[in-house]
Order: structure tokens, then sequence, then C-alpha cells
């Protein structure tokens, strides 16, 4: 007895091609190996470390290649405190990731300073850099981070991204004449 | 020896530069009334009393008062386990007191907090910078005039600094509040 309906990918009837939308198939390999950029500031890196161990394994979601070099990574994940002393820092390490790169702000202090009203504390690295997703909670769960990282793996889905290069070959095109 | 015991040796030998030494719940006090003593007070504590681990220096801010600062050094011996706390009074106009470097090294770093938190100065120390903000911060945080929001600063490329929105903040919790609504933090008017 047949219980489910086999969808997707048959060989006897479609042989050994896959038919796609380019930008589907970059978007498919993009949103499954994320690579995240650990900026572990407070507390919240403790839970972000959970995620990376045995018990949630955010190696699920293909996001297990935590990268101490910014220029080997595509998504910061802000776990903690961002201090105006440390803003800086955290623009540099942003600055030189390389293009496509996403960002999760994790947890309340990442987010909009949190508790932390004084001035030493930056009220949310939005301030400094662009975010994708806000994870609430102080420290939030590790479940919470595996969510944000299903959202940011939708959000990368829907992005365009040969109209990015076909921008910005007008974009280089009307520089240089 | 008791900590009460070296108090007094302490006073006896510097007369009435030391107060009296307050005994509260075993923790034994004595005030300097001239903090450019201070080095030659410590020096004898560690060298003849055996106060040889320097825990804390720390500050107040009696903002409105003078002395305006007053500077408390904490003591203990780890042979015989006692501990004292000397206090000392510095004005705003001063704002300087000897280091005690010479005597702990380990003032090294809780002096230089003091400087950074307080701006208060430590004459003699090697290496006065600040170690918690960034050189070229304008302010003192933890002086009682300084806004807990902070105060908009800016040195370009290292770091800057914007007031934090309070929302008619500060939100302060009571200690011990009948039930968890009334514990929680909330604007409170301080006659409250």
């Amino acid at each position: 007895m047949q219980t489910q309906t086999e969808i997707g990918y048959n060989t006897k009837i479609e042989g050994d091609v896959i038919v796609t939308r380019v930008d589907a198939a970059l978007n498919w390999f993009r949103k499954n190996s994320v690579w995240p950029m650990p900026m572990g500031l407070a507390c919240c890196a403790i839970e972000l470390m959970a995620a990376g161990a045995s018990r949630f394994d955010i190696s699920r979601f293909g996001s297990e290649v935590m990268r101490f070099s910014p220029r080997q990574s595509d998504c910061m994940i802000v776990a903690g405190t961002v201090t105006y002393k440390m803003a800086g820092a955290v623009k540099r390490i942003w600055d030189q990731m390389p293009e496509p790169r996403w960002c999760i702000a994790m947890g309340a202090c990442a987010s909009t300073g949190g508790m932390y009203r004084s001035y030493a504390v930056l009220q949310g690295v939005d301030n400094i850099i662009p975010v994708d997703i806000y994870i609430s909670g102080c420290p939030p769960r590790p479940e919470a981070v595996l969510d944000a990282l299903m959202k940011l793996q939708a959000k990368i889905s829907q992005q365009p991204v040969l109209e990015n290069v076909n921008a910005y070959k007008l974009l280089t095109g009307a520089a240089k004449s | 020896m008791t900590a009460l015991e070296s108090a007094n040796k302490i006073k006896a030998q510097f007369g009435d530069l030391i107060s009296e030494p307050a005994d509260f719940r075993g923790e034994v006090t004595v005030k300097l009334a001239d903090a450019e003593q201070i080095t030659a007070v410590c020096e004898v504590a560690k060298g003849q009393l055996g106060f040889d681990y320097l825990v804390d220096i720390s500050s107040v801010d009696n903002y409105g008062d003078d002395p305006r600062w007053t500077i408390i050094y904490h003591l203990r011996g780890l042979r015989h386990g006692n501990e004292l706390r000397i206090k000392t009074g510095v004005s705003e106009e001063k704002s300087e007191l000897p280091s005690v470097l010479p005597v702990w090294r380990t003032a090294n770093w809780h002096e230089r907090e003091i400087y950074d938190m307080m701006g208060i100065r430590f004459s003699g120390h090697p290496d006065l910078r600040r170690i918690l903000m960034w050189e070229g911060y304008p302010y003192f945080p933890l002086r009682k005039d300084f806004p807990l929001a902070g105060k908009p600063s800016d040195l370009p490329g290292i770091a800057f600094t914007k007031p934090a929105p309070l929302e008619g903040g500060p939100f302060v919790t009571i200690a011990g509040g009948k039930d968890a609504i009334s514990r929680e933090p909330r604007i409170r008017n301080p006659e409250e």
C-alpha cells in the first residue's frame, strides 16, 4: 500500500536531468551551507556553543562550520552585549566579510542593548551593521538559534542572485562610462 | 594579633593622622586624615603588620560634600587572615594622591580603574591610562554628576557613544517586596 505520493525527482521518468532556475539552484547551495562567524561577546555565546554541540546540532542545517576568520564566513551571529569599545571591532570584522553576507542579532543585548541602558553599551548592533534576523531571549535557547537559522534560510531562498549580478554589471558599467 | 590590635599599632605610629579604629561587625576601619601619607601607612601595614595582600581599592563620590572623594583600601594578611580597611579623603580641587604601587604591585590596575571611572589621579603611577574606556573618552562615568544614560562622544576611527534611551527609567527593583509584581523593576521615585 502506498501511503504517500512520491513527489520530486524521479530518475525513471526524468533521467539524469533536473530542470530548475539558476537563481533557485544557487540559493539552494547558499542556504544549506551558511558558514557562521560566531561573534561571541557574552553569555549568548554559551548558548550558541550549545547550538553547535551534539544535543542541538546546528550541522543538521548545514551551518556547523564556525569560521573564526571573517573572510571565510557568510553569516555573522552577534551573540552578546556590544559595548561601544567593541563596536569598532565588530564593524571592522563585518566589513571584512565577503558578499553575500547575513547577520543574526542573537538575544536582547545584540538586538536592542537589552537591560544595559548605560553609557557603555551600544543600543542594538543594527546601529552599525544591517541585521537580517533578530532573536529574542536573554539568552535565547539553542532552539531559537536554529529557528532563526531556518528563517534566514527562507530569506536566502527568496533572494535574487542573478538580478544582483546584472545590477552590479550595470552599476560598474555606468561607473566606467 | 587581631585586626583591631594591628589598627592600634598603626595609630601608635602615626598619631593624630589616624582616627580611632572603628570596629563594626568584626570589620576594622581606620581613617587617614592626610592622603599624602597613604604610601607610608601602607608600607607599615605591609612591612610590620603582615598585610601582604591588597584586596581592592575603591572610591566614593560624596557629591556636594567636601572632600568630594573617598578612597578605600581593603587589606588582608594571608598568614594571619585579618582584614583592615583604610579610608582617606581627597578634595575635588586636588583629585590626586600618591600611588601605593611601590607597596603592592597589584595596585596598578586598581588605580587605573579609579582614574578611568572617577578621574582621580595617582602620583607616581608609571602607566596611568584608562583601563575600561578608551583613551580619549572625555568623561568619567562613575561620577555622581554623570547621567546614567551617558553623554554623546565621538572619537573617529576608535569609538563613539550616544545617550541610551531610558524610557522614563532607571528601573529599580525593591528587594523583599511582598510579591513578584512589587519586586519587578519599575520606574520608582526616590520618595516612594
